[in-house]
């Protein structure tokens, strides 16, 4: 009996899950080493303004585009995080130095979308959808993404953090959302047999509602199983955490460890669209900016010996403008910084066709340009991370432009 | 009572997912069907009054509020909330006074702002949430979380926490049935819409601020140069046009230039309630081409014709004709109701009561195939939920809780576009387990929406109040919900203890749709 089926004949009869650890899996069928190589996307949803965040002090056009929000060069007051002696990272961003040193951190830098709409929710969907300029696109390619992975469908083989489902996993392979936190690992009312029961019987006839319901019951199991034998429902007996991104991502870090079928994460994140008072060193931006580099550090660090087999990928849906406007924000842009963190990173670069800022490189003499399409850093993910075949990378991203051959930021 | 059956003949030959649907509509479900669509779902006796009347002359009588008197005790209950009566200079004044004493204070001072804050917070919502469950202007009800979405003001961001009550109030809901160019106008010159998209920190290019002139704007806003696009674009792309209406970005800068000035001062709105001022200082003096007009300079006259250019555009008519129908009828709404609509605004320059009644006589909004069709968002679950059920509520927290459970904070959408109403973007895994765990919470009485005797609306609903609720009536509660509840789920749910009928019929796949 498969899994699934298992986990059907157990909710039906209202029996208790009973952890009997990983190895009662594995003699169900249980195929770990499919999910073995994980993917973790954050998008920061609102256009976060990329330029601070991997600044290009070292061209003067920086700061004379930027006199108030700009960030200082290196080693001034406010200034930024030296990278490699051009691009400087912001220093709420601090938290994640260790791991550029550790040469686990790359940022590609002047990608994102070829198509030009400033649009947010335009742009946000062509981003998830994989196929920019076409809104005909029904699913997303992280759901495509899905399809195409080999080994068997598992209820929580991917997730999405909080309360929606985003466009990126929409599609005809399964994917579940889970509560951010310890939320995601608490006690749900359907826990109680006789209530279970009694919701199970009527969702179960429901044309419209059965699956969604049913992929809720699954994952929910799977992932109290898992949690179970770590004692993840124990009070956490040290610091608290802080709340937000970073309690998530360690919590997510904890889930990930302890279910090994999770293979795919998403999380976004919102607040970026800083198109007044975004401050510079300090202020709206790096208020955002900190708990987000935090976040991740800490995911990095939770998954421990994992990390070696994830990549973390950061985008967002475009850039800002180059020019800060006239009340110290910046507008919506065009190409902006992909950042990726993991074990196969090749890091302490930053990647990417950089032509500099200077008026006549920018984009409608606005924006950053973009001079790396997003589709080409999911795709060398996706081939050297993933082992997808040329054929299988086509169905996630159709129509998607030529290989760089210039990039290589991951090792294979 | 020909009418509806005609429909519903008509239905027999559109494609159907329902199985129920095969049979045209009973008056009951009709009855069902309009109490769903134009408001939040029936009360006891509701299927009764609504068939007794009539289904036309319900949906005629919704599309005229004012001529339906709302009840004392709403009326009295609205009345106490005086935090959300207050004009929007007083709840400002309030909001930046205590903002300005907890910024250099003590624990205490930080204490008194959290004390004023929440209180804002709580009336503004109780008068949101009062409405939609107890008033008998359902309609009107829908149409104010209608069009507060279309023009959406996140009550997060700085001063728009004390502004958001009188932004629904003064600028929403006296236009929510009347004519397009009247609700456009009074957002755009809203404080809380001026100031969630930047517009009152926008001015010409060459503006330079005048230091120390008396009257002159304080803080940031004295400090601000240079244009702001933010308002422009969400104009065009989000409340008018649509996105995919032609305009170019020079057509945003453009209308940003023609945009600049309106503005507000924040010492004038707490002083004197002057909401709205056109800076003409800012102002943009210069010509401007934009969406194919030449604008010589006429300083507000210029957002002002702008305005008007934009509630009668046709790209305008048939956003709006499509985000209604959306809303109202199906998530893909029929493109031939659509075009209908759209004329239908044209023809009558804007008005949108006009639109809603061709829509809500329309015969696709009457389809078998339209009724259940709706997944309900979580306001709409949970306001559904509350009504059917009937609790008495005067502390509104756990609603508000599981609003933001369910990923609906109230007034919470950070984004312009605000929510999205389809099953789309609601149905999912994890959404259906956290609605089964509010209704269960609801029908066993779990839920702490009474305040402790003796409390007033002065006071800020204490952590823990009054928890021992009695447990809804699963017999009234199925009774009062008529059609909307299957037979077979009817008979799942007497199979099964007694104690978990009314939490089985609020969190049934029947329940979840409209």
């Amino acid at each position: 009996m498969n899994r699934r089926n298992l986990l059907k004949l157990m909710a039906l009869t209202g029996s208790l899950v009973i952890p009997v650890g990983r190895q009662a899996w594995a003699a169900v069928g249980d195929d770990s080493s499919a999910t073995k190589r994980k993917l973790v996307v954050v998008m920061l949803r609102g256009a976060v303004d990329g330029l601070n965040v991997v600044a290009p002090y070292g061209d003067a056009n920086y700061a004379r585009l930027r006199p108030t929000i700009g960030l200082a060069r290196p080693g001034q007051d406010g200034g930024a995080l030296d990278l490699d002696g051009y691009f400087g990272l912001h220093p709420a961003l601090a938290s994640l130095q260790p791991l550029w040193e550790q040469k686990k951190l790359a940022f590609i830098h002047a990608s994102g979308s070829p198509d030009a709409t400033r649009s947010h929710f335009d742009a946000q969907d062509y981003l998830e959808s994989g196929t920019p300029g076409r809104k005909s696109t029904q699913d997303g390619w992280l759901n495509r993404l899905l399809t195409v992975l080999p080994g068997a469908a598992s209820p929580t083989r991917a997730i999405s953090i909080g309360p929606l489902m985003p466009r990126i996993l929409t599609g005809r392979a399964p994917a579940t959302n889970l509560a951010a936190g310890a939320a995601g690992t608490r006690q749900s009312i359907l826990d109680r047999p006789q209530i279970g029961s009694a919701f199970d019987q009527m969702y179960q006839s429901s044309d419209k509602y059965a699956s969604a319901y049913q992929d809720g019951r699954d994952a929910h199991k799977e992932v109290m199983t898992a949690s179970m034998k770590d004692e993840m429902q124990a009070a956490n007996g040290g610091a608290p955490l802080p709340n937000g991104f970073p309690n998530d991502a360690a919590h997510l870090a904890k889930l990930m460890r302890n279910d090994a079928k999770i293979q795919i994460a998403f999380v976004a994140l919102g607040g970026w669209d800083t198109h007044a008072y975004q401050g510079n060193a300090k202020g709206q931006l790096a208020n955002r900016l900190a708990p987000l580099g935090q976040g991740l550090a800490t995911l990095a660090q939770g998954l421990g010996p994992m990390f070696d087999d994830t990549t973390i990928v950061v985008m967002s849906e475009f850039g800002r403008t180059a020019r800060q406007n006239g009340n110290g924000g910046t507008d919506h842009g065009h190409g902006n910084v992909m950042w990726v963190l993991g074990g196969s990173v090749a890091g302490g670069k930053v990647y990417g066709d950089w032509q500099g800022v200077g008026d006549a490189q920018l984009h409608e003499g606005r924006d950053l340009p973009v001079t790396t399409d997003f589709r080409s850093v999911l795709a060398q993910l996706g081939e050297r991370h993933l082992r997808l075949s040329n054929l299988q990378l086509a169905q996630v991203f159709p129509a998607m432009p030529a290989a760089n051959p210039g990039l290589n930021f991951l090792r294979s | 009572m020909k009418l509806p059956i005609r429909f519903a003949m008509l239905a027999l030959f559109s494609v159907s997912t329902l199985a129920a649907s095969a049979a045209p509509l009973t008056t009951d479900q009709q009855a069902l069907h309009v109490l769903n669509r134009l408001g939040y779902g029936p009360r006891p006796g509701d299927i009764e009054s609504v068939k007794q009347m009539g289904i036309e002359r319900y949906i005629d009588s919704q599309l005229q509020p004012e001529n339906i008197p709302l009840p004392a005790a709403l009326s009295a209950r609205l009345s106490t909330l005086d935090a959300s009566n207050a004009s929007a200079g007083e709840v400002l004044a309030e909001f930046l006074a205590v903002r300005k004493v907890a910024n250099d204070g003590d624990e205490a001072a930080k204490q008194k702002r959290r004390e004023v804050v929440g209180k804002i917070v709580e009336q503004d919502a109780e008068a949101r949430i009062a409405r939609a469950i107890d008033s008998p202007r359902q309609l009107e009800e829908v149409m104010v979380d209608f069009w507060f979405n279309h023009f959406n003001v996140y009550g997060g961001k700085g001063l728009d926490r004390a502004l958001i009550g009188s932004y629904e109030r003064d600028a929403i809901r006296p236009y929510v049935m009347g004519n397009f160019r009247d609700l456009l106008g009074a957002t755009a010159k809203h404080p809380a819409m001026l100031f969630y998209l930047d517009n009152w920190l926008s001015t010409a290019n060459d503006y330079q601020p005048v230091p120390g002139r008396r009257g002159a704007a304080q803080g940031q806003k004295g400090k601000a140069t240079g244009l702001n696009e933010n308002y422009a674009r969400e104009l065009m792309e989000l409340h008018t046009l649509g996105v995919d209406a032609g305009y170019t970005q020079k057509d945003v800068t453009e209308l940003a230039r023609m945009l600049t000035g309106w503005s507000f001062e924040p010492r004038e709105l707490v002083r004197n309630n002057r909401t709205f001022h056109f800076d003409a200082q800012r102002h943009d003096m210069g010509d401007k081409e934009w969406l194919g007009h030449h604008v010589g300079a006429q300083g507000q006259g210029e957002g002002e014709f702008a305005l008007d250019v934009l509630a009668m555009h046709p790209a305008t008519a048939h956003h709006l004709s499509y985000q209604l129908a959306q809303y109202f009828v199906q998530d893909n709404p029929p493109p031939e109701l659509v075009e209908r609509m759209a004329k239908r605004y044209l023809e009558t320059r804007g008005n949108i009561r006009e639109v809603l009644r061709t829509m809500f006589h329309s015969p696709q909004f009457m389809a078998a195939s339209t009724v259940g069709a709706k997944f309900k968002t979580p306001y709409q679950y949970v306001i559904s939920a509350a009504r059917a059920s009937q609790v008495p509520i005067t502390n509104v927290r756990p609603l508000l809780g599981a609003l933001n459970q369910l990923g609906m904070p109230l007034y919470g959408a950070q984004t312009p576009d605000g929510y999205k109403n389809t099953e789309a973007a609601w149905l999912n895994p994890d959404a259906l387990t956290r609605r089964i765990t509010f209704a269960t919470a609801l029908a066993a009485g779990r839920l702490p929406l009474n305040k402790p005797a003796g409390q007033d609306n002065n006071a800020a609903a204490p952590a823990v109040a009054n928890a021992a609720e009695p447990p809804l009536d699963a017999d009234s509660l199925l009774n009062t919900l008529g059609p909307a509840i299957s037979a077979k789920t009817r008979a799942t749910i007497s199979n099964n203890p007694a104690g978990l009928r009314a939490a089985m019929a609020l969190g049934s796949p029947d329940f979840m749709q409209r």
